[in-house]
């Protein structure tokens, strides 16, 4: 490695801005007679619209336009996309209600956008937004996904009896029956996973400009993936089309899976934009981000794990009921499918597994990926069954572990995945001597004598990243193919720029991807320059979720590398007369290996495009593009152990050790690698202790949509970490990278509450685990202790 | 209309604003958009500015409240192109991923730091409680606060020196 190469600990390149206030986000973004957009958003969960009356609102000050659903309709604008087709065991296809940008019948979440104003202000759009009168006809609602199953619930889209999507299984069912007909021992556990509100600091925001003259339309959008964005308003909503809009995401203010769809607002404000003749703005409030924003999460589950006489495992079988809100987002049922069900063997082996998932629509905000997005919830049925599972067997649940593991690669699960290389055991040991396992009994005595109930708690997860290879997902439903492109473009001074289809917004793909060109090409990290998130720079690109940048996006940059390493070489070998295999490339030279003979890296790229003495017939240039399509996900696992203290008396939980040890493959750069986890590791204690919707079953209000309703770790409510790699490569990508996105709040949910549930003496906990729940919780173990 | 008379980052600014406008706003139609909109409600800090060296909101605070007060940002950290400890630590333990939430814990840890250079982590900790950062978890932010106040301290609480 080079001092700048992979494996270094440099600091961000983006940073410089960032931290001088410099960063441009799409709120930042002006345009000269720009108006503001505001949106009228139903207040009712479920209703009825007879009638929208804009007159008063029109005549308001500085208001351009007033805008409905009916108009929208009427010029074609198309509904709302899910793209990822489920079919249901009984092979019909998935039930999608329409979903249109702005609600023209019926509104079927609070929160849901029916009209849009634009004025010259924010402040008149506002007022006049509220000044536009609704005739709304209230209808019954129904928020939690068990109670739309239910006889009687209210019906919420007419080709969706019952509210239900799809009713989908994977696995043997007859074998797993069988095992547990058969078990020495069954551990079952009903689990909800509960919902959350991604909440990236940086509100949604779209800034839409319509060129009359050039017929052209341009979007400054917070978004994962921009091509994505551009082709689906083109190809499915016809908003513009695709040659006829630049869709551009800039400095992007977090995203976790929150900004990978597209949203009725950036339809809206585009399809404005020429309507109202004027450049339309929008930027969520943060009630709207918590209305608006899809939500992540919320599964009721039942779960058995069985046992033979040797504490083997023999069988699983699962339940999942997965609440999809008002309308199926992008990729809202690929979730509980083939990000969750498939993950269900965990670490282990199991040899028989089935689950069966329904999906159901409700009256509340719409769930769809969430860092982690399915793995979280399959981690947490599976960590928290086999914790159950050593409790009730009386063995060491680090000792239950390892005796299940996969031990042998490739291993090809009941469940789709073929694990492709790891080290369970590895990462298991590494957590256990960093968490000072052993010790435990010890500090667990000394905390009882302060008063504090210390209990120990972990977690080995197991994630599909990498997404994806763009055959599989076909067969399985997917409507896009999830590879990625590169182009390396070398100028004639020898500088650099990789256009990337990847997108960064907060991972550091500036600094990691130049890492890698660096590395190769022996240039230093300044030469270097990260293009990405516009549509008319970069040709096309699938963005950035499922933790698939490194393993994905660098490879197609790594195979670009490749195809402008190899014309470099040959430019070489023909100017010093040698052989193309005798040249090698590093620290920005160009030499023949074991002579003194050189050039500098740039005076061979200026012979590339002065073409003076180039190889017979070779084309002038330096620059090569590339696809990449993987050949298998790849998988991060690892282990993660959590020790917390329970205060008897108020119920407080305070996590006082977390340790992690990650297996992500080749990592590019420590530094934003351990950020990378810290963060992930926070959103998941965020989960276990804090965060958690609530929805008024009888209205379906959001009742938690500020931030003084639904709290958010702060600086003061998490603990610092020890965190650890070990390392396995990824044997299908050129880089051997898995991918560390996600692989914290995986793994940290099921790891805090083990902890509590092991400080308590009660398993009955869900989360979060507020200190409220927790004192009930131990006040029902001390009345059942009492009762013994 | 109101007329506000603002010193930012040591430089004189005077706008007529409607009495609703909020110091965010107007610093931002200033054009000094590092300062950042992410609640409007004071939960989350990414507005956080010092105003006379006490951090508040910007958001809460009306411009006309501002009037007569010196303000300081983000964009006013670093002087003469040399960057604030603050800064220079950050940037060498990698603090922020996405960046949005980063120019308001800035401004709040100056103001700890100003007053405190020797503060310890956990003081740290209840100082940044205002601001709220999704991506990072907080660890390496404190560890850099830590480190800035560290080499503030030891140049006597100086900043840029």
């Amino acid at each position: 490695m080079g001092v700048e190469g992979i494996g270094a600990r440099v600091p961000r390149k983006e940073d410089k801005r960032f931290i001088t206030g410099k960063g441009r986000y799409t709120d930042d973004m002006s345009v000269a007679g720009m108006c503001k957009a505001a949106f009228v958003r139903s207040p009712h969960a479920h209703a009825k619209i007879a009638g929208i009356d804009t007159a008063a609102a029109e005549k308001m000050p500085g208001v351009i336009a007033v805008l409905t659903g009916g108009q929208l309709k009427e010029d074609g604008i198309g509904d709302i996309i899910c793209g990822w087709m489920i079919h249901s065991k009984d092979g019909s296809p998935m039930n999608m209600g329409a979903n249109p940008a702005l609600a023209v019948d019926t509104a079927r979440h609070v929160g849901q956008a029916v009209a849009v104003v634009i004025a010259e202000t924010q402040a008149q759009a506002r007022e006049a937004a509220d000044a536009v009168n609704v005739n709304w006809q209230e209808l019954p609602a129904v928020a939690s996904a068990d109670a739309a199953l239910a006889a009687g619930a209210p019906q919420i889209h007419e080709n969706a009896p019952n509210n239900l999507i799809y009713d989908w299984e994977i696995g043997d069912a007859a074998a797993a029956d069988a095992a547990i007909a058969g078990a020495a021992h069954v551990t079952k556990l009903e689990i909800s996973n509960n919902r959350l509100v991604p909440n990236a600091m940086e509100p949604r925001a779209a800034l839409a400009d319509y060129n009359a003259a050039e017929d052209h339309y341009t979007l400054w959008t917070t978004s994962q993936n921009p091509h994505v964005a551009r082709l689906v308003l083109s190809a499915f909503y016809q908003v513009a089309p695709e040659h006829k809009l630049r869709v551009i995401a800039p400095d992007v203010g977090g995203g976790f899976g929150s900004k990978i769809y597209i949203y009725p607002e950036e339809i809206v404000c585009l399809w404005a934009s020429k309507k109202a003749g004027v450049p339309v703005k929008w930027t969520a409030d943060r009630t709207e981000a918590f209305l608006t924003d899809a939500h992540g999460r919320d599964h009721i589950t039942t779960a058995e794990m069985a046992f033979d006489a040797n504490n083997k495992m023999i069988g699983l079988k699962v339940d999942t009921i997965a609440n999809f809100g008002a309308y199926m987002s992008l990729f809202s049922s690929a979730v509980p499918t083939y990000l969750y069900a498939t993950l269900l063997s965990g670490q282990y082996v199991i040899p028989a597994i089935h689950c069966n998932v329904r999906a159901v629509y409700t009256n509340t905000t719409p769930v769809d990926a969430y860092r982690g997005a399915g793995r979280p919830e399959a981690c947490y049925v599976m960590e928290r069954l086999v914790e159950t599972a050593a409790r009730e067997l009386g063995v060491s649940p680090a000792e239950l572990r390892r005796a299940n593991f996969v031990g042998e690669f490739p291993y090809q699960t009941p469940v789709i995945m073929a694990y492709d290389a790891g080290d369970f055991d590895a990462s298991l040991n590494a957590a256990m001597a960093g968490a000072d396992y052993a010790g435990f009994a010890g500090r667990k005595a000394e905390a009882e004598a302060r008063g504090k109930l210390r209990g120990i708690g972990m977690a080995c997860y197991i994630e599909a990243c990498g997404i994806a290879p763009s055959q599989a997902v076909g067969s399985l439903g997917a409507g896009v193919g999830l590879w990625e492109s590169a182009e390396v473009r070398v100028n004639p001074v020898g500088t650099i720029e990789v256009l990337t289809g990847s997108h960064s917004h907060g991972q550091g793909h500036e600094t990691t991807f130049a890492q890698l060109v660096a590395e190769r090409l022996g240039v230093g990290l300044d030469s270097v320059q990260i293009v990405h998130g516009d549509t008319d720079k970069v040709q096309f690109g699938m963005g950035t979720y499922g933790s698939r940048s490194g393993a994905v996006g660098m490879s197609a940059i790594s195979k670009a590398i490749d195809k402008v390493e190899a014309k470099a070489k040959k430019i070489a070998a023909h100017l010093m007369e040698a052989a193309e295999g005798d040249i090698e490339i590093a620290d920005g030279e160009v030499r023949v290996a074991g002579t003194d003979k050189k050039l500098g890296w740039h005076e061979v790229c200026l012979a590339a495009y002065t073409a003076h003495n180039l190889p017979e017939g070779m084309e002038p240039g330096l620059k090569e593009g590339a696809f990449y399509d993987p050949a298998n996900f790849t998988f991060p696992a690892g282990c993660y152990i959590c020790e917390v203290e329970v205060d008897p008396g108020t119920g407080h939980t305070d996590i006082v050790q977390f340790v992690a040890a990650d297996d992500f493959g080749r990592i590019i750069n420590p530094m934003i690698v351990e950020g990378q986890v810290h963060g992930g590791v926070v959103q998941g204690i965020g989960q276990a202790l804090l965060e958690g919707c609530q929805y008024d079953p009888e209205t379906g209000q959001l009742v938690t949509a500020t931030y003084n309703d639904y709290p958010m770790p702060r600086a003061d409510d998490v603990p610092s970490f020890d965190v650890s790699t070990t390392e396995t490569l990824c044997p299908n990508n050129p880089l051997g990278i898995k991918g560390c996105g996600e692989a914290g709040a995986i793994g940290s949910p099921p790891a805090v509450i083990n902890a509590i549930t092991d400080a308590i003496g009660n398993n009955d906990l869900t989360m979060p685990a507020t200190a409220e729940k927790v004192w009930r919780a131990l006040s029902a173990s001390a009345v059942a202790q009492a009762a013994e | 209309m109101i007329e506000v008379n603002i010193t930012v980052n040591g430089e004189a600014r005077t706008a007529e604003v409607p009495p609703e406008t909020t110091l965010l706003t107007l610093l931002r139609d200033w054009g000094l958009t590092g300062t950042k909109l992410g609640c409007d409600e004071g939960d989350c800090g990414a507005c956080t500015v010092l105003l006379d060296g006490m951090s508040v909101n910007g958001c809460l605070v009306l411009a006309g409240r501002a009037n007569g007060c010196s303000v300081s940002t983000v964009e006013g950290l670093s002087v003469d192109g040399r960057l604030h400890p603050l800064q220079e630590a950050f940037e060498q333990h990698a603090s922020l991923q996405c960046g949005f939430c980063g120019p308001g814990i800035l401004m709040s840890a100056k103001e700890l730091l100003d007053a405190n250079p020797s503060a310890s982590k956990s003081e740290i900790r209840i100082a940044l409680s205002g601001n709220l950062c999704r991506c990072t978890g907080y660890v390496k932010i404190i560890d850099a606060v830590a480190e800035a106040g560290a080499k503030m301290a030891a140049h006597g609480g100086q900043s840029n020196g």
